[in-house]
């Protein structure tokens, strides 16, 4: 057998990434030397919103994306009431947070089941001890799982019936709190709803309580626990992870960004649940918002000459065939890439089990899926709390008569993927800038002006590619890992 | 035999797809199997990935696969300089556009989901520098990315399943009806959209009706009244049935408590003012009920607010129901 060739692959269309999503590998030697991740989709939303009446971003920022639409809302909504100097009023605060908790937990659940584990029951892991189960179970649009989540999903997402109109695409977060009041029935019919969603969790996913999988706090006891739960999908999970040894698979920077998710933490409008900040070697940095820019070297974006903090960003788009090689930016925190995602938020809200998953082997395969499903187990029981937080008869939005003043500020808030930013400047009452960050923007940047890869394209390097693979298995893993969502991505 | 479905995604946000996968009683995988519906690809379901793709698309264009509908969901993005290049289909170096050009001929139907692939949508509001459209349609003019001649292999043009996002309903029983060769060109409106929700308006069924025939309104949003005369509401003129087929179980934009901004309409991502605030003049709200006549609608209007019950004026203002109706029997 010839070793030491080097071979190109370019895999793609990639599915299951919410959008588009091309991958070019430099192979060498039976795995990935070098890794070039393109977002072949140019949205140019950011453009569409310059210009406008402020409060328009509220109908045009969830339309950016299908899958994160509420956190687009949230974090407009957040934009727009940092300029205003409006805060939402109590009932406004906790049923967004509901809302996005629905986002969030839909988001994961269709991830696990729908995007993530069918690609273990694809034939070339027939003869392993977990294939049949993983195929009956996972086979896109066959296994047995599949009804079940989506029944499940769209059980969930009855909260946005009743709080949101509708998702995707609401309108009902508001800067001053929520435009649906709801009452002490509807809030028994939410309860009801968790409940069936609870249920359907407990019984499949993980055949354990919630709280019990929440309070997973080390290594040992994960495998333990996966050990006395071999019926669950979380444990078929934790089989197959350690027979492919998914621990060992996409490391990236070990560098987690996380904007903070869930404001209203102890009654404090603006602390967080799941608190902000950097986690790196163990320990927690405080954000510095200051400290993010763009890179526009191998972007198809008018090159800066240098990166660009959003508040001075643009979006003017510029084919660079020679240079270029992705619609995306690449974020860059005091000049560093970070990884953004269920991952970090549950490092920075201390997680013991996670904070155990990390310190062994940095951030990878298994514990991203890992942080995913503890933070569904931990989301259900939180959302509960809510609805019983909700004061109907109390006011559910703040009056807003005239005009928005002139202004900047940053909305911040956490998709289900990670952290999302939009940076908003109103001039003469019309949005003059309007500069959006989202997660899969830094978990699937390209390189920047120092060659720096982005937090994929270095999680790539040194996956297996097997003899004849043209879209290698092992890169899919790694790429779904991410729970990528393109659409945000090119925004 | 199977009625065999590539779906697509090109300039847009994947959200009808998302909204699709809500579909119940029942769940979207039995509707689909119900309705003989198989996918030969969707970018969130499919096992294939990649090469198998590129694979499956050529076995398309060689016809060794038949394919009976093909979906295409976000708008056809022809920039920049008519290149299509905004959008490469991963893995080919081929833009979308070209694709879907290339395959909407082989199709008995071809079907766009949702309104950027209807018309442009969102994706191609102003200043549109994708320049985008919608499969036959450039906003309401008919053209698009194939040509106003444009016929699938049917006869029938391009079903325009608008709406942003689409309604499960509307798409699952769209595609069950084609694949009984069930909808003809007549069971479509004039845009193209199929009559089977579009010849509903969002207002037939809405719950504020009693303060939309007192003119009672809603000023700030959480407000019960009517959002027809201040906060931008265009339900009497948006085709869709939305208030009688509801959303997530019980929702709908105006149960939401905000203004239906007519998102099944072409153009309707530039309303010529602000999404939220309905436009005057002389104090009448402008975009009456497009089949109502303005002189009628003033007078009616004028009587109906001197008509106003306490209680209707009274919880139109507030965010939850303040006065509730008296019973009859206890009054005498």
């Amino acid at each position: 057998m010839v070793e030491q060739a080097k071979t190109r692959l370019v895999a793609g269309p990639f599915n299951r990434v919410e959008g588009d999503l091309e991958v070019r590998l430099d192979v060498v030697d039976g795995h990935v030397g070098r890794a070039w991740v393109n977002a072949p989709l140019f949205r140019g939303i950011e453009r569409v919103l310059e210009g406008r009446t402020p409060m328009d971003a509220l109908v045009i920022a969830p339309r950016i994306c299908g899958i994160c639409s509420v956190s687009q809302s949230h974090a407009a909504a957040l934009a727009l009431g940092g300029v205003m100097g409006m805060a939402p009023t109590h009932n406004g605060q906790v049923a967004t947070n509901l809302i996005v908790a629905t986002e969030n937990l839909a988001d994961h659940l269709t991830h696990f089941h729908l995007f993530f584990m069918p690609d273990f029951a694809r034939p070339d892991y027939e003869g392993r001890r977990w294939y049949a189960q993983a195929h009956e179970r996972f086979a896109a649009l066959r296994g047995s799982a599949v009804r079940g989540i989506l029944q499940t999903r769209a059980l969930a997402l009855h909260v946005m019936g009743i709080l949101a109109g509708h998702w995707p695409h609401t309108l009902a977060i508001q800067p001053g709190g929520l435009s649906r009041g709801v009452e002490k029935q509807d809030c028994v019919r939410l309860s009801g709803i968790l409940g069936g969603v609870r249920a359907a969790l407990e019984e499949t996913l993980f055949g354990a309580r919630l709280e019990e999988v929440a309070a997973l706090s080390g290594v040992e006891d994960l495998q333990r626990w996966a050990e006395g739960r071999r019926g669950s999908d979380f444990s078929l999970f934790l089989r197959i992870a350690q027979d492919l040894a998914l621990q060992s698979s996409g490391r990236s920077y070990d560098r987690f960004l996380s904007f903070g998710a869930y404001p209203g933490f102890g009654s404090d409008p603006g602390q967080r649940h799941w608190r902000s900040g950097i986690f790196e070697t163990g320990a927690v940095r405080t954000l510095n918002m200051d400290d993010v820019s763009e890179d526009h070297t191998f972007s198809h974006m008018a090159d800066m000459g240098r990166p660009l903090p959003p508040f001075e960003g643009a979006t003017e788009p510029h084919m660079r065939a020679n240079t270029a090689y992705s619609w995306s930016k690449a974020p860059r925190m005091a000049g560093l890439a970070c990884e953004t995602g269920a991952l970090a938020r549950q490092l920075m809200a201390g997680q013991p089990l996670v904070r155990a998953l990390v310190a062994r082997d940095g951030g990878n395969v298994l514990s991203r899926v890992v942080a995913r499903l503890v933070e569904v187990a931990r989301l259900v029981p939180m959302m509960e709390q809510w609805v019983r937080a909700l004061r109907p008869g109390e006011a559910w939005c703040h009056s807003h008569t005239g005009d928005i003043p002139d202004g900047r500020a940053i909305g911040m808030t956490e998709a289900a993927r990670g952290a999302l930013g939009h940076w908003l400047c109103v001039e003469k009452g019309l949005i003059a800038r309007y500069q959006i960050v989202a997660p899969t923007t830094w978990n699937f940047s390209p390189r920047d002006a120092a060659g720096v890869e982005g937090p994929l394209e270095y999680a790539l390097k040194g996956a297996r590619v097997h003899e004849g693979e043209q879209t290698p298995l092992s890169v899919q893993h790694i790429v779904r890992s991410f729970d990528p969502c393109m659409a945000c991505t090119v925004h | 035999m199977v009625f065999t479905v590539l779906w697509l995604q090109s300039g847009g946000c994947g959200g009808c797809s998302m909204s699709l996968l809500c579909a119940q009683t029942p769940d979207l995988v039995a509707q689909l199997r119900g309705a003989g519906v198989e996918f030969l690809w969707h970018p969130s379901l499919s096992e294939q990935s990649g090469a198998e793709v590129r694979a499956l698309l050529a076995d398309i264009l060689a016809g060794r696969v038949r394919m009976d509908a093909l979906c295409l969901e976000g708008a056809v993005l022809r920039g920049p300089e008519g290149t299509g290049r905004y959008h490469v289909m991963g893995g080919t170096d081929l833009p979308m556009m070209e694709w879907v050009r290339n395959l909407a001929g082989l199709a008995r139907y071809v079907v766009a989901v949702g309104s950027c692939s209807a018309y442009g949508g969102m994706a191609a509001a102003s200043p549109n520098i994708l320049d985008a459209c919608g499969l036959q349609y450039e906003g309401v003019h008919p053209g698009g990315a194939l040509g106003a001649g444009f016929r699938s292999g049917s006869g029938l043009p391009v079903v325009n399943i608008a709406g942003c996002p689409t309604h499960p309903g509307w798409v699952m029983e769209t595609l069950a009806l084609l694949a009984q060769d069930g909808l003809a060109a007549e069971d479509m409106d004039s845009v193209g959209r199929p009559r089977l929700y579009a010849d509903q308006l969002v207002h037939q069924g809405c719950s504020r009706n009693e303060y939309y025939e007192y003119k009672a309104s809603a000023r700030q949003p959480a407000q019960l009244g009517c959002m027809m005369e201040y906060m931008g509401c265009v339900g009497t003129q948006a085709h869709a049935d939305c208030n009688n087929r509801l959303w997530n179980g019980e929702g709908s934009c105006t149960r939401g408590g905000y203004a239906c901004i007519n998102c099944t309409a072409p153009e309707f991502e530039e309303p010529g003012h602000p999404f939220a605030q309905t436009p005057r003049i002389a104090g009448i709200p402008v975009g009456l009920p497009t089949d109502m006549p303005k002189a009628w609608f003033v007078a009616l209007s004028a009587l109906a607010r001197a008509a106003t019950p306490e209680r209707v004026a009274r919880n139109a203002v507030s965010d939850h129901l303040v006065v509730p109706p008296t019973c009859p029997r206890r009054d005498v």
